[in-house]
């Protein structure tokens, strides 16, 4: 019975590794508005290279918290419950991610694209840390009473999983999304992304890390996995110095999917540990719906999730191409029909 | 000052919740509008709906990116705040949410970025698709999260596995008739929506046209139509876009407003059988009767039938309303009170579970004033709504509309008229549930249901639901302030806002020097 459980808790591992693979680059994309360049054009060429596609990467966010809430009601419940505040932030963030794309070329003034370029890096930011520091908590442990609850306070939730998977987020997206401006852009936008990649993402991975080497701890085989993150991570490294950026962007998202495979492995089948009480953990068992119901998700999700696939490959593949700023056109001047 | 945490996080849910759903109807009517539109064109080249597809289009986008953002909050906010009803009903209840996500916002968001980039990119039947596909991918959405919302009013295809409701037939769940009749009225709803907005931004240019003297009236009253050199996009063919989008707007706003009369009926007659007590609180009917009250007055400070006074009735329409007679009583709060009480007790249950709430005696009646004029400002507004398309159509008969101010203003306004009659039946319909979270179906399931005071999370404090309400609020409130006046400043620019190149005045697009063209569209 524990075989359909054990396979929804790898889909929503992977869809977790979907969402930060995907929005990843675009939070990172979003974080570099305001740093990468002062003109208006290479901003505008940042937030076109993720512009028709960072909805549909958004969407794995949505459905990896659908599909915790479906599957492990009472791990959607006590992690999303525990995590009131610093989700309430990200809810913040994510509102001023989304708005900010969408609104800020539609205003005029510099004060109206500053503010919105500004909302978008610090909603990026929020984003990336809160979504990070939540995967690290769920995997590492929150005070969970035997009911299931966090005790101690809206602030119980702050420790040094929190801090390291927060960083780490922030730094992952970072080095993503400068790699994929690297892949996404040309000339000047592509020639400081990478250098800046070849900069930051080292450093920027330590937290990362820190957090999968944790697993280690739990299960000591899982230092294959491990290892196989950070041989990725230094080949990605090496492939953004020598210009390879396909290969830097491919290898460093290898980089995440072993890293967080180990991760998950190490909770196994543990999905949410208690730090007071391991009586108290939630385990895939205990957090899980009927089988009746893990059932018709499972049909439901072999069916669709190739389609899904396939639809956002070719959304991908429509929009193919290097974005330079050559092919950005002139911002138009509202013009008014009604004066009034 | 002791805070009831239930309160603050009812207000909470119920502001994000209302405040969402002003952003969807808009999306789901005016969505499915512009895909019309944009057919129109593709079938017949039409010029006159290329603009009208891309001037509402850009209206849309600025409107669904609201729907998105506070949607995720949506979702979140039922482990957040609502943990214990999560955990109760999450074998029933997540399934419909993670099959939105899977079957409808991958759809949704995947195709509408194809769309909104893909102008003279895509072939252009890929391209029209890509919006159908996005249009459809905003309605199934409607479907399943309905589904989940009319589980909550009626639940079906459970059975109660430990104290849990657990699926036993999701077939039952999907087809819950409740489900099948929240949705039509809904999606009929969001159509007078997307109907009102087309016939009021529409008079608001047609008769900015006459003011600017672009537009006359010949001796017989006809339009005569004539274009202006100055203001841009102001030619013969801008008069044609107003004019046709004026008259599909009213249409579908009447069409729409049949549909939600029949729907509603429908889902009233279910509404009798599944939830009494939310239709006896939504007639103010304290004694069994088959009188509809035209206007029930009562002391508004007490929810007690001792001091309802009813003013006007029409007798027989209530039966009519609920069993389509005029003879058979429909059974008032002083009949059910007893029942429900017999049934699920008179007091909440003295168990940790419900904090401070333990122990207290239930109040099965819904707050009556809310539940009464929610009903009456839904059917009054929804009414006014189809009433004003009608004039709308009559006076625009010979080409245009009356150089008046006032009746441009009133039918700017007018807009909003649909968008309250949504808001006033969710709020009937969600105040009518209490106390219940999740509704007792006595005929088919008795044994599953949840009162409100039981769902919270419990170690969520008064104090961390007031940061959420406070802040959510507020940045919802300038949100709203921010998307009304892009509204207002593209509606202002006219086609020309959403085609620049009908502005003479604007620089023409380069050509790169690699031979690439530029982006077609760029944010």
């Amino acid at each position: 019975m524990e075989i359909l459980a054990t396979i929804w808790f790898v889909l929503i591992v992977v869809l977790w590794m979907g969402y930060l693979l995907l929005d990843g680059f675009d939070l990172g994309v979003g974080m570099m508005m305001p740093f990468l360049s002062r003109s208006e054009r290479s901003k505008r060429v940042l937030l076109n290279s993720i512009g028709p596609v960072w909805e549909g990467n958004e969407v794995w966010l949505i459905t990896a918290a659908g599909a915790m809430f479906a599957a492990f009601p009472h791990w959607y419940a006590s992690l999303f419950s525990a995590l009131y505040i610093p989700l309430t932030v990200c809810l913040l963030a994510l509102i001023f991610r989304a708005v900010a794309i969408e609104y800020r070329g539609k205003g005029h003034s510099e004060k109206w694209k500053a503010f919105w370029t500004w909302a978008l890096a610090v909603g990026s930011a929020g984003t990336a840390f809160c979504i990070g520091a939540m995967l690290a908590l769920t995997t590492i442990g929150l005070p969970l009473n035997d009911h299931g609850d966090m005790i101690g306070g809206a602030f119980a939730w702050m420790s040094w999983p929190a801090l390291v998977g927060g960083l780490g987020g922030l730094g992952f997206s970072l080095a993503h999304g400068l790699i994929f401006l690297g892949l996404k852009t040309q000339g000047e936008v592509r020639a400081r992304s990478r250098r800046w990649a070849g900069r930051i993402m080292l450093p920027a991975a330590i937290p990362f890390l820190i957090w999968f080497a944790f697993s280690i701890t739990q299960r000591t085989w899982l230092v294959i996995p491990v290892l196989i993150a950070i041989a990725a991570l230094i080949f990605a490294f090496v492939a953004v110095r020598a210009g390879a950026e396909k290969r830097a962007f491919i290898l460093h998202g290898i980089y995440l999917i072993a890293g967080l495979a180990a991760v998950f492995a190490g909770v196994f089948p543990n999905v949410l540990p208690s730090t007071i009480d391991p009586a108290n953990s939630l385990t895939i068992a205990a957090a899980s719906s009927s089988d009746y119901t893990l059932n018709v998700m499972l049909i439901v999700t072999i069916v669709i999730l190739p389609i899904i696939i396939a639809y956002q490959i070719f959304s991908y593949r429509m929009f193919l191409g290097r974005i330079a700023e050559t092919h950005i056109p002139e911002a138009h001047k509202l013009p008014v029909a009604i004066r009034s | 000052m002791e805070l009831d945490p239930v309160l603050i996080g009812r207000w909470q849910f119920g502001i994000t919740t209302v405040y969402h759903f002003w952003m969807v109807p808009l999306t789901l009517g005016l969505g499915m509008l512009v895909a019309v539109l944009q057919t129109i064109y593709h079938r017949t080249g039409n010029e006159v709906y290329l603009r009208s597809t891309k001037f509402f289009g850009k209206l849309f986008l600025i409107n669904f990116i609201m729907g998105v953002a506070t949607g995720l909050v949506q979702e979140f906010q039922f482990g957040m705040a609502w943990s214990e009803y999560s955990r109760f009903v999450g074998d029933v209840f997540g399934a419909p949410l993670a099959l939105e996500a899977l079957l409808a916002f991958f759809l949704e968001s995947t195709f509408l970025g194809l769309w909104i980039f893909g102008w003279g990119r895509l072939p252009r039947a890929v391209h029209l698709g890509s919006l159908w596909l996005a249009v459809i991918g905003t309605w199934i959405s409607a479907y399943f999260i309905i589904v989940a919302n009319s589980w909550m009013q009626h639940p079906v295809g459970v059975e109660m596995v430990d104290g849990r409701p657990v699926m036993t037939d999701v077939w039952a769940v999907l087809g819950n008739n409740t489900a099948v009749a929240a949705f039509t009225h809904t999606i009929f709803g969001a159509l007078a929506v997307g109907g009102s907005f087309l016939l009021g931004i529409s008079w608001y240019h047609l008769y900015h046209r006459r003011k600017a003297g672009i537009d006359t009236v010949g001796a017989d009253g006809k339009v005569i139509v004539g274009s202006s050199k100055e203001l841009p996009g102001r030619d013969k063919t801008d008069h044609a876009v107003w004019i046709k989008s004026l008259r599909i707007g009213a249409i579908v706003g009447v069409l729409a407003f049949a549909g939600v009369s029949i729907t509603g009926d429908v889902q009233a007659k279910l509404m009798f059988d599944q939830q009494p007590m939310k239709m006896a609180s939504a007639e103010a009917a304290c004694h069994d009767g088959t009188q509809f009250s035209v206007l029930t007055i009562a002391d508004p400070s007490s929810n007690d039938c001792d001091g309802v006074q009813n003013i006007f009735e029409i007798p027989g329409l209530l039966s009519f309303l609920a069993n389509g007679d005029f003879d058979t009583p429909v059974h008032g709060v002083t009949t059910l009170l007893p029942e429900y009480q017999e049934r699920y007790g008179t007091h909440i249950p003295d168990d940790p579970r419900y904090g401070d709430h333990a122990g207290e005696p239930i109040d099965y009646q819904p707050i009556m004033i809310v539940t009464y004029w929610g009903f009456r400002m839904m059917i009054g507004f929804g009414a006014l709504a189809a009433g004003v398309c009608v004039i709308g159509l009559w006076l625009a008969r010979k080409g245009t509309v009356p150089e008046s101010k006032w009746l441009s203003r009133g039918f700017v306004l007018a807009i909003t008229a649909p968008f309250l009659a949504n808001s006033a039946g969710w709020i009937f319909t969600e105040m009518g549930r209490q106390p219940f979270v999740v509704a007792p179906n006595p005929a088919q399931l008795d044994g599953v249901y949840m009162y409100t005071q039981a769902a919270l999370s419990p170690e969520v404090t008064p104090a961390m639901l007031l940061f959420s309400l406070i802040s959510l609020t507020s940045v919802y409130g300038i949100l709203m302030v921010v998307e009304l006046r892009l509204i207002t400043k593209y509606v202002k620019g006219g086609v020309a806002s959403a085609m620049p190149e009908l502005d003479q005045t604007n620089t023409k697009p380069t050509i790169t020097d690699n031979g690439d063209d530029v982006l077609s569209f760029a944010y």
